[in-house]
């Protein structure tokens, strides 16, 4: 009895989740424009989807801010991570609560306080400062991922290592970055999911010159329902969905290399 | 060496302060004074904007939001324990499917799962089609305060069940066992013991939900249509299209000082419960 009323309840509570990326999915492929009725199969929204310069150009710098910001914050955060771990007591606590900021704050706030600094300064709003935002919000992810894995580190290595001749940068090459690289690359792959899946803080800091997908998706949005966005919708769904299957598949091997 | 390495933190201490520090003192600075933005010299202190804060209409929408978040918030939870139950009582083998499955709509960008739901509600969407079909009347709740109800739940339920879910999964299986061998039958051991020690998970869970929540201006705008102008609208509005960058910055400090007070409410929940914890051994 009890176990029938708890399928059933999972039952509910999934169709509530899926039901309306399922309705998404299927109505991509839907020739009639409205949404309540089936037309008939067609992929012309695809086909739509691949003529638009607009989707293109958003496509190009959602991928370019994420893969730069990336690459960007990981190399800085992990630097800085590498500082703040031999800082005393209180400067750490002190950098640590400002570096935690962005990630309290609601983005938001975040958002038109970047904005308000990029025109104070007279920067126009644009691609530049898009990047410089996704940067400042990605780089406090990727010190609170590597920042756990530097404690857990045994220091000695570092200098058994220079005892032995390595200079510090040759022990910070050869020991210290493979021994914290799981914090690296779970950073790296904080930051890059962030960036993509930002809108907020790109509404307020990318201006009108650039455009990334989650805003054009808003703006449309915003105009009405349109198969189009379902079409976009349903690539961006499948392209996170394999990504991630992948990502697991491979901590998934790794685990079992470990074991 | 150690402080060698120290100096590498200086290069992002500069930046936070350039980009974190400043950007907050400005929203500061701005929400202190009235005068053209664009001619920082003619800017004088003035307390204008917070008392426009207090005009009704503002106060409103900041009670609406607050109680809209705050709803929000309690169905996610009433909803999303039970969820998080289940899951950490689901056999090993299962578990981490189901967990899977739970997860998988969470990789669906926000907005896009915020579009789902407006093409479903929408007057002429898949629901109201279906409704009519079978006879019933049709459901007019988009846009309004309903729908945007309905999007906070949607986007934010796994937010609520995660953690939760953590803390019952690490629960000693050994003391429920104790306390059903000690003649407690499930409704107590529930009572006495899985509730209590699953407050800690419950209290990030009302966080992590009430914060987006309460900030948002996404859902509000796609499914509220404007009809229920949430604070996140409003400072939206006043940055982008009213260009009062005044009031826009008292408005986002005040939904700093909800967040801040909320989160110090909340913490301060969960220190109690562990007061309480510590005295009943």
């Amino acid at each position: 009895m009890s176990r029938a009323i708890k399928r059933i309840y999972m039952g509910i509570i999934f169709l509530f989740l899926y039901a309306p990326i399922i309705v998404l999915i299927v109505f991509s492929f839907n020739k009639s424009k409205s949404r309540g009725q089936w037309g008939g199969f067609t992929l012309s929204w695809y086909a739509e989807l691949f003529k638009s310069r607009q989707i293109r150009e958003a496509l190009y710098y959602t991928l370019l801010v994420a893969v730069l910001s990336t690459l960007i914050s990981t190399v800085v955060g992990t630097i800085a991570a590498l500082g703040i771990n031999n800082m005393g007591k209180f400067s750490r606590t002190v950098i640590l609560n400002m570096n935690n900021l962005p990630v309290l704050n609601p983005d938001i706030v975040t958002g038109v306080a970047l904005m308000t600094l990029f025109i104070s300064v007279k920067l126009e709003l644009g691609f530049l400062t898009m990047l410089i935002a996704h940067i400042v919000f990605s780089i406090p992810y990727v010190i609170l991922a590597v920042l756990p894995k530097l404690r857990q580190m045994n220091k000695h290595i570092a200098e058994a290592a220079m005892d032995l001749g390595a200079t510090p940068s040759y022990a910070l090459r050869k020991v210290i970055i493979p021994e914290i690289s799981p914090g690296i690359i779970s950073g790296a792959l904080m930051a890059f999911t962030l960036s993509i899946d930002d809108f907020v803080i790109s509404f307020f800091t990318a201006g009108t010159s650039a455009t990334n997908l989650s805003i054009l998706v808003y703006s449309m949005a915003k105009r009405g329902v349109k198969p189009t966005i379902n079409a976009l919708s349903t690539l961006m769904f499948l392209t996170v969905l394999i990504l991630m299957l992948i990502i697991n598949k491979k901590s998934d091997k790794g685990e079992e290399i470990l074991l | 060496m150690k402080k060698n390495l120290r100096v590498l933190s200086y290069p992002y201490t500069v930046w936070m302060a350039i980009f974190i520090v400043v950007p907050l003192f400005l929203i500061l600075f701005y929400s202190l004074t009235k005068g053209d933005i664009h001619n920082i010299s003619s800017l004088e202190f003035s307390l204008e904007s917070y008392k426009k804060v207090l005009e009704p209409l503002y106060l409103k929408v900041i009670r609406d939001s607050f109680l809209l978040a705050l709803v929000s918030t309690m169905i996610c939870l009433v909803l999303g324990y039970p969820v998080a139950l289940i899951i950490a009582n689901t056999d090993h083998k299962y578990r981490n499917l189901l967990l899977m499955l739970f997860l998988v709509p969470m990789w669906m960008n926000f907005l896009l799962r915020t579009y789902a739901w407006m093409s479903l509600l929408s007057p002429n969407g898949l629901i109201n089609r279906f409704l009519t079909m079978i006879g019933l009347p049709r459901l007019e709740i988009m846009p309004g305060k309903v729908a945007v109800l309905l999007g906070m739940v949607y986007n934010f339920l796994p937010f609520m069940v995660l953690p939760i879910y953590t803390v019952l999964s690490k629960i000693d299986k050994h003391v429920l066992e104790a306390s059903s061998d000690l003649g407690g039958n499930r409704l107590v051991t529930f009572m006495k013991i899985i509730l209590p020690l699953s407050i800690p998970g419950v209290v990030s869970g009302i966080t992590m939900v009430f914060l987006p929540a309460v900030s948002t201006f996404v859902i509000s705008g796609l499914l509220g249509g404007g009809k229920t102008p949430l604070i996140g609208d409003l400072i939206e509005q006043q940055f982008l299209f009213s260009r009062n960058w005044h009031f826009g910055s008292s408005l986002s400090i005040i939904l700093m000082v909800m967040i801040l007070i909320s989160m110090a409410v909340m913490s301060r929940i969960d220190k109690n419960n562990q007061d309480e914890g510590g005295k009943a051994k």
